[in-house]
């Protein structure tokens, strides 16, 4: 700091050395920066132009219509966006109190020898291929799920009754509810790991404060750590939502892939992404095509929402 | 002679091809085989399904395309293709009915398009029971399990169930992917064939080779004359044997033929140019001149059905006529 002169005479300042890479610099990463958007807009655009032919074509029968028949040409995608936001949202519902509860355990209660082998296990949930889960979802969870789960629900409901509404379909243990289920689990480890990020966030002496004046560890989670993470819990929770939309393989083993409305939580449905992933391969004319990217298109308008959502609860001031 | 061999394989060429799932197990075995005896040249073959395959030559990244499903006269012009069968396989319903055995239960195209249709609801329908004196089926509600992704062997499955009911082919039509008026999607032969397992009372479609490696329940069907048949080698052999693969598509229906002929068989397709470019045709036309002539044994052993003699000679005179490099004929017929 000596070095620089205190009054600005004729004397040159001197800069430091490598000072002149920092344009380069900002230039990289500028690059960088601009490359990832584009390939962004270059997604959104292409989705948009391939979908296009589509979506002018049905235009609001599109979003409102069930009927997926590929031998007349006729493309209704209501059937798989319903059960993106049906099983995104009950497969959020299913694992938001268990991802809640670990995250409690491992910060207020967990002995810390076990605390680091929970929090592994609970990491490597969050890595197992989709794939695996598809294929254990399909081959040993849906006969336990079709024999313990599904049929005394339906062999129990009366005629005519709620249960038996709600409960219909096929219990051969795949559906709305096995898929949701499935997804919950593969979701819970991102909750979980976010929520339990956050609860450490609350700075000590508020939590021993608490604690001070005699509140049991309950009251201290429900008075003073939730408020106080409150905004950035739900946007952890958005970005486990933002997960379950796009999940493809697992769910396309076992919702049943049928395009029209589900009618009960055991009934066959389909996602945006399941559909795809079924049918995009042997796609059988242009307007087939288009109809599918279209559904991609939706989905990721779906999934920009939530996120946009979730960055902004997750970038608001903590004391929300 | 090490010498020779690793420059042999230095020098190989490397054929790219792209399409049907189906016939992928016999075509990689087939490759495998050939590759042994023809160490100079190698394939590469994507099973992304047949649309994979058409869209893939017709984008000219590959030397040859597989479909299931026949390209139509019109698009073999229009895109200057020669289309030829290369290998059969049958279809086949299978039931998950506790208590009925395989190919016991007897079937014709009337009750299974209506239960496709799902207009048989109960395996205790009157209908069922008129076709099966005797066999004790349990009074469960029928499930009917289907492909959830496009397939050739729904294309042969649903042209079946149209080609022999009105109503099927007014209402849903044929196609590697339909409109299912009932049931639930498996994704791929094992999927379907995982969910008719785990669901009682279930009905599925699936290729001879998994309906044998699942151990699942298969049915009998009514033919062509009238009769109920086995889906076994032999019936698959009759129906191959109907074939007539004439120019300019080559593809041939299989379905219902008579004399003792299972009725859903059906060949899967080949796609080369008929104006090469490189020597890459010649090499596609010596590989499956080699596969009718050496590859009959793997394909039976791998549940498959080889085209018949006549069929093979058809194929090869519409080689010798139609595929060209440069004016010259590729494959010269012996």
């Amino acid at each position: 700091m000596t070095a620089l002169p205190a009054k600005t005479g004729g004397m040159t300042r001197t800069r430091p050395k490598g000072a002149s890479f920092d344009p380069l610099f900002l230039l990289v990463c500028g690059t960088a920066a601009t490359l990832l958007l584009s390939a962004l807009a270059g997604i959104v655009g292409s989705l948009l132009i391939g979908g296009w032919p589509a979506l002018s074509h049905f235009k609001l029968d599109f979003f409102t219509s069930s009927d997926w028949d590929p031998v007349q040409d006729i493309y209704g995608g209501a059937g798989p966006i319903v059960g993106t936001l049906i099983t995104a949202v009950l497969s959020l519902a299913l694992a938001l109190p268990i991802a809640f509860g670990v995250a409690v355990f491992l910060v207020e209660f967990c002995p810390p020898v076990l605390r680091r082998p929970i929090g592994i296990a609970v990491e490597l949930l969050a890595g197992v291929p989709s794939i695996v889960y598809g294929m254990w979802g399909l081959f040993i969870f849906a006969p336990l799920f079709r024999d313990l789960v599904e049929m005394p629900l339906i062999s129990s409901a009366p005629a005519g009754s709620l249960q038996e509404k709600i409960f219909s379909g096929i219990p051969n243990g795949s559906g709305i509810l096995a898929a949701s289920i499935i997804l919950s689990v593969m979701i819970l480890p991102y909750i979980a790991a976010t929520l339990r990020e956050l609860f450490l966030t609350v700075p000590a002496k508020v939590r021993e404060s608490a604690y001070g004046v005699g509140c049991t560890t309950m009251e201290v989670i429900w008075s003073v750590t939730l408020p106080y993470v409150r905004r950035s819990a739900i946007g952890a929770v958005m970005l486990g939502l933002g997960r379950a939309l796009g999940e493809t393989m697992a769910v396309t083993f076992i919702i049943g892939n049928s395009h029209a409305f589900p009618k009960g939580l055991f009934d066959g449905g389909s996602t945006i992404a399941s559909t795809i992933a079924n049918e995009f391969a042997e796609a059988s004319s242009d307007m087939h095509t288009s109809a599918l990217i279209a559904l991609g298109f939706v989905l990721f308008v779906i999934t920009f929402a939530v996120l946009a959502i979730a960055r902004a609860l997750l970038g608001a001031p903590k004391h929300g | 002679m090490v010498l020779m061999t690793s420059f042999a394989f230095a020098d190989a060429v490397l054929i790219n091809g792209a399409g049907a799932t189906f016939p992928y197990p016999i075509y990689s075995k087939w490759f495998d085989e050939y590759g042994k005896a023809n160490p100079g040249t190698q394939f590469n073959y994507q099973s992304i399904g047949s649309g994979g395959g058409i869209k893939q030559i017709l984008a000219k990244t590959v030397a040859f395309g597989a479909t299931d499903k026949p390209m139509s006269d019109e698009d073999l012009v229009k895109n200057g293709l020669f289309q030829f069968p290369a290998v059969m396989g049958g279809i086949l319903p299978v039931v998950n009915l506790p208590g009925v055995q395989p190919g016991t239960m007897k079937l014709d195209a009337d009750v299974l398009s209506d239960i496709f249709l799902g207009k048989i609801t109960k395996w205790s329908d009157p209908r069922i029971a008129a076709l099966n004196p005797g066999l004790k089926i349990p009074n469960w509600p029928v499930t009917v399990v289907h492909r959830s992704d496009g397939s050739g062997t729904t294309y042969v499955w649903t042209s079946y169930l149209a080609l022999k009911s009105a109503e099927w082919k007014s209402k849903v039509g044929a196609n590697t992917d339909v409109k299912w008026p009932v049931g639930q999607g498996g994704k791929g032969n094992d999927g379907v064939a995982a969910v008719v397992k785990q669901t009682p009372g279930s009905i599925g479609y699936v290729e001879y080779v998994f309906a044998h490696a699942n151990k699942l329940t298969h049915t009998q069907l009514k033919d062509h004359d009238g009769q109920f048949i086995q889906p076994d080698f032999e019936t698959f052999q009759n129906a191959a044997a109907r074939a007539t693969f004439k120019a300019p598509g080559y593809s041939s229906s299989l379905l219902d033929q008579p004399g003792k002929a299972w009725p859903v068989t059906s060949p899967t397709y080949i796609l080369v140019y008929k104006k090469q470019t490189n020597a890459d045709g010649a090499a596609v036309l010596a590989f499956f001149d080699w596969a009718f002539k050496n590859g009959d044994a793997a394909a039976r052993q791998l549940d498959y059905i080889p085209l018949p003699p006549s069929a093979e000679a058809a194929v090869r005179a519409g080689w010798a006529a139609n595929i060209s490099l440069n004016g010259k004929p590729v494959y010269i017929s012996k």
